[in-house]
């Protein structure tokens, strides 16, 4: 759904897991599941200390 | 035919009070048209008269817009008027908001049409457009009389109930009402007449105008991330069980306040998803899978981000209409403002 978030003006948008799960993947091992989640939440902390002008997406992988 | 009553509205300048040195002189009324409403009066010829022109200056409504409309209404009431023409503000935004905000209370007070005319960029379009009948006009006064015609042509049309043609065809702003009307060609003809104007390069108008997305300036995170607060919003429709907010499962209006004090991470048992635009089987099962609250409150504890904020806001964006959704934004971050928080993940299905 980036591409929806960019058109609506959202200034930093990252890339999560899908739809159904942004957060998490169910087909993971649950470690492996929380540091899928951790690496987002990182990516996203990280899309906060970025200065931006436009709307900007910021791949987690 | 009787003829109709008509009441106009000026501001200080066009009603010949003066310019920005009477800009705060207050409501007052004149029997007959004055100033830029003698064109009104030249437009409606034998089919109406102004019998009172209205006057206020830009400041005094821009100051105290409430009361200010609600002293202009009553004169306005006094002259028992068939029809109000406020304006034409061309690009002046006081005087345009004045006349869309005294347009919109003449509506609803008196039941009597009413109508102004403003440039597009005129502030008082996008604040009232939704409400009033606002003819677009160009930037400067400088062809009065043709602009004044087209505002008293619509006006006469609503005071005389007659059906009235699609914004462009009129020329006021759209009003964002859906009317049904029969056409000749069904939808598969217009929408291939559409593409092959669109592929020959020509003009072509869409019958489903988008939705227009204002630009929002990108804020800066002005603190470090240690010590920053962090809160975790989401739109994808988690709960606590039993829905204690009655959250929509779609076109939603309202949105909840969670706490997560004193929690390592959310509990499936305790929370319920009511999202009706996306399978929620696997966020039930973990709500982690769309707010990251376990993880969050582990970078909290190392020290990565200053604090993780205690309440968790959530709603259901699905079908939500573009109004709702702003307001319940602007709703929520006022409480995280207030609460002192720095910066906000948003978790979106």
């Amino acid at each position: 759904m980036t591409p929806v978030a960019v058109m609506v003006g959202a200034n930093r948008i990252v890339t999560a897991a899908g739809i159904i799960h942004p957060m998490g993947n169910a087909e993971l091992s649950p470690a492996d599941e929380k540091a899928l989640r951790r690496r987002i939440v990182e990516k996203a902390l990280q899309a906060l200390q970025t200065e931006v002008v436009r709307p900007t997406v910021f791949t987690s992988e | 035919m009787t003829t109709l009553r008509v009441v106009c509205y000026l501001n200080q300048f066009f009603g010949r009070l003066g310019g920005e040195d009477k800009a705060g002189v207050g409501p007052q009324v004149v029997t007959g048209a004055v100033g830029s409403a003698r064109a009104v009066q030249q437009a409606l010829g034998e089919a109406g008269t102004v019998v009172a022109t209205v006057l206020c200056g830009d400041n005094y409504v821009a100051e105290q817009t409430e009361r200010a409309v609600a002293d202009l209404v009553a004169l306005v009431t006094a002259q028992g008027p068939d029809l109000v023409v406020a304006g034409p503000a061309f690009l002046a935004g006081r005087y345009g908001v004045a006349c869309g905000a005294l347009c919109a209370a003449v509506q609803a007070q008196l039941k009597v049409p009413a109508v102004t005319g403003m440039h597009a960029e005129n502030p008082g379009v996008d604040l009232y457009r939704r409400q009033v009948y606002i003819v677009q006009t160009g930037g400067e006064a400088s062809r009065m009389l043709d602009e004044v015609r087209r505002l008293v042509a619509l006006g006469l049309k609503l005071v005389r109930a007659e059906p009235l043609g699609a914004p462009a065809a009129e020329g006021y702003f759209a009003r964002g009402l859906t009317h049904n009307t029969v056409v000749s060609e069904n939808a598969a003809e217009r929408a291939t007449a559409m593409l092959l104007e669109k592929l020959a390069g020509r003009p072509f108008a869409s019958e489903v105008p988008l939705p227009d997305f204002p630009k929002i300036p990108a804020p800066r995170l002005v603190k470090t991330l240690e010590g920053a607060t962090i809160a975790l919003v989401t739109d994808g429709g988690l709960v606590p069980q039993g829905n204690p907010d009655k959250i929509e499962a779609l076109n939603a209006t309202r949105w909840g306040a969670y706490s997560i004090e004193g929690q390592q991470g959310l509990d499936a048992a305790k929370y319920d998803n009511v999202h009706r635009g996306y399978d929620t089987t696997f966020v039930k099962q973990d709500p982690h899978r769309l707010v990251p609250v376990d993880v969050a409150r582990e970078l909290e504890q190392r020290g990565v981000i200053g604090k993780l904020h205690e309440t968790v806001y959530s709603t259901t964006g699905v079908a939500t209409t573009l109004a709702h959704s702003a307001r319940m934004g602007r709703e929520i971050a006022e409480q995280l403002r207030a609460a002192g928080v720095d910066a906000v993940i948003l978790t979106s299905t």
